[in-house]
């Protein structure tokens, strides 16, 4: 019974209809639940975050997975991308004269953001590893600064009154755009060159990878979609400030990176969105409507000493399960492996016939 | 002396002041980078913590300052051990941005743990009578003394160890090498954690003078002083204690003449504009040997 599963779901996941068939029946949801109102208006949010940390894992994954560097610099990029595209649907197209542009703005968002992403990725020609990560970090800290002094865009005090503009359709489209964008990048000679590097930067120079190139590429993809996350983040939140995106938002992206697992795409999205929902069950009011079947006697002490402190609680859970991660399950969920629907037929032929795909773990990231 | 000699004497002394504190900080960076060629980068918060321990002795135990001192120290020595043993030795063998990322998450978590008991910032009551000389139009106060003098003896103290101790020289030996070092008879685990503990007391005695002279303390204060002590160790040239400390006193200067000459609030962007700068210029820092990658 058990075998005969198993063979129809291999047969299921190497059909080359099922993930045009997902894609397809997520885009009809996303435009069913906000015109039919299928669910509150909470989880609709938690969906759409979840989309925006699809995007932010998958893209930092990119950089710090395959190609093995450890960029601290991603809320930087998402701050670039909220700024320019705010600055632009407040001063430039505003909504009410032209709906239609807010697309625009976002994308410029992107696009500005991956300008900056050629900032970082020229060092990192001649710098790796540890000082790379304190590049990455300067760049970071650099952006947030800088942000704080110019005045006309709020100094510290940030930007309110950011129109709403942020969708559940909208958020899905630039998703699964992004996403297959990354995961074909991923699966071109230039993802192949990413990886080289990660395995040894001058021996994959000597085997006639172009380098430069491939890192200018990955880091201003990477640095485009984090922009492209940040315009939308800051369409949603309708307030945006320098301190939204420091240290801490780039240490929530790792989490999402390391728990989904290195160097996969599917890991990404599973650890993304594992991610928002463990932030959002974990509310005590969440926490509280879930074990509120509990007789009094046994809900009552719960709550006065558990769940009211959930608050305070999760902030040291997340990293705590980031420590525990690494040291018990350093590969994440996914490390190294993905989705069947997302590998190409060519390599899954390829790898069908040889042994599976063991991941070179020695060696990785490692600035010799 | 002139008006403006005299303000600059004044920044100078208000420098040393800064630079004393971020040179302790430092010390620990880069001798965990020196045996282990790792950033510790929970160790801004170890600093931290001391500051708050450094108030809970203040305000709970009613102690007074050097007993403070010394309690901070060591309960921040054992709190450094514990991280290693607890989140760093396991992954010794991992990859090396295993442990960069473990020790992100020890350090958010300590800030979120503090946080929990003290959601808003904290008072520290005045542990040092506060006396004020005047030099010639410089005043220099007794707290003022006090941190430079401690510092600098700690520095000295540590450089003793360092260069004229066995347990130093098993440091310097396990820096050298870490295969055949153990097999003479050189204790890694222990001198590690020796490290470890060293780096973490003096980041407590940091946590305490800082606690002190800028008093009003709160869980995420180790982030950014951190960064600072960390940027004055590459500077110096990180593995590098001489280095450590001479990073250090440029930093404080650079950050107190930033602030004399522009508004505050350019003080970060100056001093990360700079690392990056040097970073790219002279990755090794001033006193660090540039390291030869072998094909």
């Amino acid at each position: 019974m058990r075998a005969t599963l198993g063979v129809f779901w291999d047969r299921l996941m190497e059909q080359r209809w099922l993930l045009p068939l997902l894609v397809a029946v997520g885009l009809a949801l996303a435009f069913a639940i906000p015109q039919f109102r299928l669910v509150n208006n909470y989880v609709q949010l938690v969906m759409i975050l979840a989309g925006i940390n699809i995007i932010l894992a998958t893209s930092l994954n990119l950089v710090n997975g395959y190609m093995g560097e450890f960029s601290l610099a991603h809320a930087g990029f998402m701050a670039v991308g909220a700024y320019t595209s705010v600055l632009l649907t407040l001063h430039v197209f505003p909504v009410a004269a032209y709906p239609g542009l807010f697309h625009l703005s976002v994308l410029a968002g992107g696009l500005v953001s991956a300008l900056l992403g050629l900032l970082v990725a020229i060092p990192s020609f001649k710098v790796r590893g540890d000082y790379l990560a304190i590049i990455t970090l300067a760049f970071l800290m650099i952006v947030k600064s800088a942000l704080e002094n110019i005045d006309v865009i709020g100094g510290p005090r940030g930007i309110s009154g950011i129109p709403r503009l942020t969708t559940l359709p909208l958020v899905f489209c630039w998703t699964v755009a992004l996403v297959w964008l990354l995961r074909n990048f991923v699966y071109s000679s230039f993802g192949r060159g990413v990886l080289a590097i990660r395995e040894d930067e001058i021996a994959s120079e000597l085997m006639s990878v172009d380098t430069k190139r491939v890192k200018v590429l990955a880091f201003m993809l990477s640095a485009f979609c984090a922009g492209i996350a940040g315009a939308l983040f800051a369409h949603l939140l309708q307030f945006i400030s320098p301190r939204v995106f420091d240290i801490v938002k780039t240490t929530e992206i790792l989490i999402m990176v390391y728990l989904g697992g290195i160097a996969s795409i599917g890991g990404s999205i599973i650890g993304a969105t594992l991610y928002t929902i463990l932030l959002e069950v974990l509310r005590p009011s969440t926490v509280a409507g879930l074990l509120s079947w509990l007789p009094a006697v046994v809900f009552d002490p719960l709550n006065e000493h558990f769940i009211r402190h959930l608050g305070v609680l999760r902030m040291i859970i997340m990293p705590l399960l980031l420590v525990l991660v690494m040291l018990y399950w350093p590969r994440g969920i996914m490390g190294m492996r993905d989705f069947r629907g997302f590998i190409p037929l060519r390599d899954r032929l390829a790898h069908r016939a040889a042994t599976p795909r063991g991941p070179t773990r020695n060696g990785t990231a490692d600035s010799h | 002396m002139s008006e403006v000699s005299i303000y600059w004497l004044q920044q100078v002394l208000n420098a040393l002041q800064l630079s004393s504190i971020y040179a302790l900080i430092a010390l620990g960076y880069s001798m965990v980078y020196g045996i282990l060629t790792m950033i510790n980068f929970a160790h801004g918060d170890v600093f931290m913590v001391g500051a708050f321990l450094c108030f809970l002795a203040a305000t709970l135990l009613d102690l007074p300052f050097v007993p403070t001192l010394l309690l901070t120290m060591t309960g921040a020595a054992l709190l450094g051990v514990l991280i290693e043993r607890l989140a760093y030795k396991p992954l010794r063998n991992a990859p090396r941005v295993s442990a960069i990322i473990t020790a992100l998450g020890v350090g958010l978590f300590l800030e979120n743990l503090t946080l929990a008991f003290y959601p808003y910032p904290q008072n520290v009551p005045t542990l040092i009578e506060n006396i004020n000389w005047d030099l010639g139009g410089v005043s220099l106060s007794s707290l003022q003394l006090i941190i430079i003098s401690l510092s600098l003896t700690l520095m000295l103290v540590l450089d003793y160890v360092v260069q004229r101790t066995p347990v130093g020289m098993a440091m310097r030996a396990i820096s050298w090498d870490k295969t055949y070092v153990p097999l003479m008879g050189v204790p890694v685990d222990l001198i590690i954690s020796i490290t470890f503990a060293i780096g973490a007391a003096l980041a407590g005695a940091a946590g305490t003078m800082y606690a002190l002279a800028y008093p009003v303390i709160d869980p995420y204060m180790g982030i950014m002083v951190g960064w600072k002590a960390f940027i004055a160790a590459v500077v110096g040239g990180i593995g590098n204690m001489r280095g450590a400390m001479i990073g250090a006193f440029i930093l404080g200067g650079v950050e107190i003449m930033v602030v004399a000459v522009l508004p505050s609030t350019y003080r970060d962007l100056v001093v990360f504009s700079l690392l990056l700068a040097l970073i790219v210029i002279r990755p090794h820092g001033i006193l660090g040997q540039p390291r030869v990658q072998k094909v």
